[in-house]
């Protein structure tokens, strides 16, 4: 014990001065004194960062009564960091995180409920589709919109040009999209010694599977009674078995990609090793950014099974319930994310934008780096299947993404992936469901 | 004759060896942040940048304030390994010197505090930190940082005053020395290499610290270095490689000059012949 004090004390003696800063602020604006936010932002490109500091101060001159202060998270940590503070009572006023996280912090109580306080010309530029990824239960029995979506992404296929020229595939419009089989057509075409159609990057390869999944209807989970259970019928099957046909059958798909992160294949695409890489539309910014000079590529829209569709999740800005000051970071909000705004975020991430306003902008559908195929690309996005699911998050890192990792090895067949995603899937959901 | 020369010559082989393993990734640190964005994504990578840019290290700086998170790294990584050693130091002769079974009581408690998770201990540690007022301080991050390293640094330190023989402390006393003279005198000098061992991992542990510096500290002007790093990276995995590179290759230049310092006195050897028989 009385080592501890020591600590402390010399610990005081050594920092004393300097090193501390002000956490909290108070209640300034009783006292005329401005309000404070904190806002913790995830934007990371520079781009993007950017164009958030440039909100923020245009914000911060014309509030002089309300300042933001502009805290830089990351993706990486930014839920870790958010538990800890939502358990102490000391999270950011303005929480920006996505979809799949909110749910959680929501039944715990640690997101304020916006659905009466956001202001009308906000809450009908979004789709209600996009409202539906932060509609959540209250942990209550009740439902509420804990988060404002703004940006969203789709898969797309990124094409070496000149080899799918070559290859005399049909190019694929918005209107006219590749199916699955002209796509797993074209990848055989463009394989050759040493070169392959397409890289599958599949480090985490369960959000792939289960966005693509919609494209034949397989969504995974299936709700009775209130209960949620795994499903993997003949529709969830369908994009399992054509990745893993292209890997094995058609040999088209390179094995040793499977590995990789997202960004990984990029030095084998632009070196003539993958003619073709699926991945978020964001990927554009690093293709753009790292193409070697007189690389042509192509942004090709997203394939089409039975539909087009594709499961999506959104990024967000959420309100702390904790926050002392909720009503002025709503109007923050409100602001930050007004047509315009979410324009200019979009174009910072690469992203598309949830408002019909900034959909709109002529940012958005210009023909450079391919804002056009992107931005038409948003049409087929509807809420994934799996957000609404208690226990999504151990079910993904516990049981489907070793499972699918092992499929996609070629270590177990189909039918042992579809048992393991369902068995053991189902033994996870039930705990969470009790 | 011939023997030793190439014995000799395959000693430097070996430690050449040894040197490139050793600066590879700093060497390719360097390569990295010197390399524009097309370079990195070459499916050939050279080692000396065929269009050599200072973009990211103006990325890097340009965005983020790296001078003064490696400052705050370093006042806060100094202060606990001070700490540490100051607080260890005494406890750990006890521990060596006297026996009792206070003693195995201590060092099973060192044992166990290593093998606890640390997620579980976080959320309590952030509740006390607040209580004492601590939270989004530097001063709270160096107590976090001596608390987690005093167990180890005290199983260090306790093995080398064990290795100081006992003969020495009870000579100086049959020449005459007290127990404080003997100990300022005698013991302390031969306990300069392992105090500086002590401070050496106690800094180098405090430096790269990121879970609890993410969550104690809250406000980018108090952010340490790895807390302004992980901002290069990205969803997914996705890393700005080059900005990232740059802003690490300075990030290892105040750790790099505390060794280069501080090594000297790490030296060996010194007990040897100091007790016959």
């Amino acid at each position: 014990m009385r080592r501890w004090s020591a600590a402390l004390a010399v610990a005081a003696v050594v920092l004393a001065a300097g090193c501390s800063s002000g956490g909290g602020d108070g209640d300034g604006a009783a006292s005329g004194e401005p309000v404070k936010l904190r806002f913790l932002s995830l934007a990371w490109q520079k781009e993007s960062i950017t164009a958030n500091k440039q909100l923020v101060d245009e914000w911060n001159k014309a509030n002089p009564k309300i300042q933001v202060e502009y805290v830089q998270g990351s993706w990486d940590n930014v839920n870790d960091q958010l538990v800890t503070s939502f358990e102490a009572g000391d999270a950011p006023d303005v929480i920006h995180d996505d979809s799949p996280a909110l749910s959680g912090f929501a039944a715990r109580g640690f997101l304020l409920d916006l659905s009466s306080s956001l202001p009308s010309e906000l809450k009908s530029d979004i789709p209600q589709a996009a409202w539906d990824t932060v509609t959540f239960g209250d942990g209550k029995g009740g439902q509420g919109v804990y988060g404002v979506p703004f940006l969203q992404e789709s898969q797309v296929l990124y094409a070496n040009k000149k080899l799918l020229d070559a290859s005399g595939a049909r190019m694929p419009t918005p209107d006219e999209p590749w199916t699955w089989d002209e796509f797993a057509e074209a990848t055989k075409k463009m394989t050759k010694s040493g070169a392959y159609g397409v890289a599958w990057p599949m480090k985490s390869p369960v959000n792939k599977v289960l966005t693509l999944g919609l494209n034949f209807g397989g969504t995974f989970f299936t709700t009775e009674g209130g209960k949620t259970r795994v499903k993997v019928g003949a529709e969830e099957r369908e994009v399992l078995s054509r990745i893993h046909d292209q890997l094995y059958k058609d040999k088209s798909a390179d094995p040793s990609a499977l590995g990789m992160g997202t960004a990984d294949p990029l030095p084998g695409f632009f070196g003539g090793k993958y003619a073709i890489v699926p991945a978020g539309v964001y990927l554009r910014q690093q293709v753009a950014e790292q193409a070697p000079d007189g690389f042509e590529w192509v942004t090709l829209p997203p394939l089409k099974g039975v539909t087009a569709e594709q499961g999506a999740t959104s990024q967000t800005l959420s309100v702390a319930a904790d926050s002392k000051h909720a009503q002025e970071a709503v109007k923050f909000i409100s602001f930050f994310l007004n047509g315009p705004n979410q324009a200019k975020l979009a174009k910072g991430d690469w992203l598309l934008p949830t408002s019909t306003s900034a959909a709109a902008d002529p940012a958005m559908t210009q023909k450079e780096n391919f804002w056009d195929v992107a931005t038409a690309s948003a049409k087929n996005l509807v809420v994934a299947p799996y957000l609404k699911v208690d226990g999504y998050d151990e079910w993904k890192s516990k049981v489907a993404t070793p499972a699918l990792q092992e499929y996609f090895a070629d270590k177990i067949s189909l039918d042992e992936v579809a048992k393991r995603l369902v068995e053991e899937g189902d033994k996870v959901l039930e705990r969470y469901g009790r | 004759m011939g023997g030793s020369t190439v014995r000799t010559a395959l000693k430097y082989l070996a430690l050449l060896g040894y040197l490139v393993f050793l600066a590879f990734p700093l060497a390719w640190l360097l390569s990295t942040a010197l390399k524009t964005p097309q370079e990195m994504a070459s499916l050939d990578p050279t080692w000396i940048p065929r269009n050599p840019t200072l973009a990211n290290f103006a990325d890097a700086f340009g965005e983020q304030d790296i001078v003064g998170s490696a400052a705050r790294s370093m006042v806060v990584a100094l202060a606990s390994a001070v700490i540490t050693v100051l607080v260890a130091l005494p406890a750990a002769y006890a521990l060596a010197r006297f026996r009792s079974t206070l003693n195995k009581v201590a060092i099973g408690w060192v044992l166990v505090s290593q093998v606890f998770p640390v997620i579980l201990i976080i959320i309590p540690l952030f509740m006390v930190l607040r209580r004492l007022e601590l939270v989004n301080t530097l001063p709270g991050l160096a107590l976090v940082h001596v608390t987690f390293t005093l167990p180890f640094a005290l199983w260090m330190l306790q093995g080398y005053v064990r290795a100081i023989p006992r003969e020495l402390e009870e000579a100086a006393s049959v020449d005459g020395a007290g127990r404080l003279r003997a100990l300022a005198s005698v013991v302390a000098p031969l306990l300069v290499p392992g105090v500086v061992a002590t401070l050496l991992f106690a800094f180098i542990s405090s430096w790269n610290e990121f879970l609890f510096a993410l969550v104690v500290l809250k406000d980018p002007e108090v952010a340490t270095l790895p807390l302004t790093l992980v901002k290069f990276t990205g969803p997914e995995g996705v890393v700005r490689l080059g900005p990232l590179a740059a802003a690490s290759l300075l990030a290892t230049i105040p750790s790099l000059a505390f060794f280069a310092i501080i090594q000297r006195r790490l030296r060996s050897g010194l007990m040897a012949g100091a007790v016959k028989g």
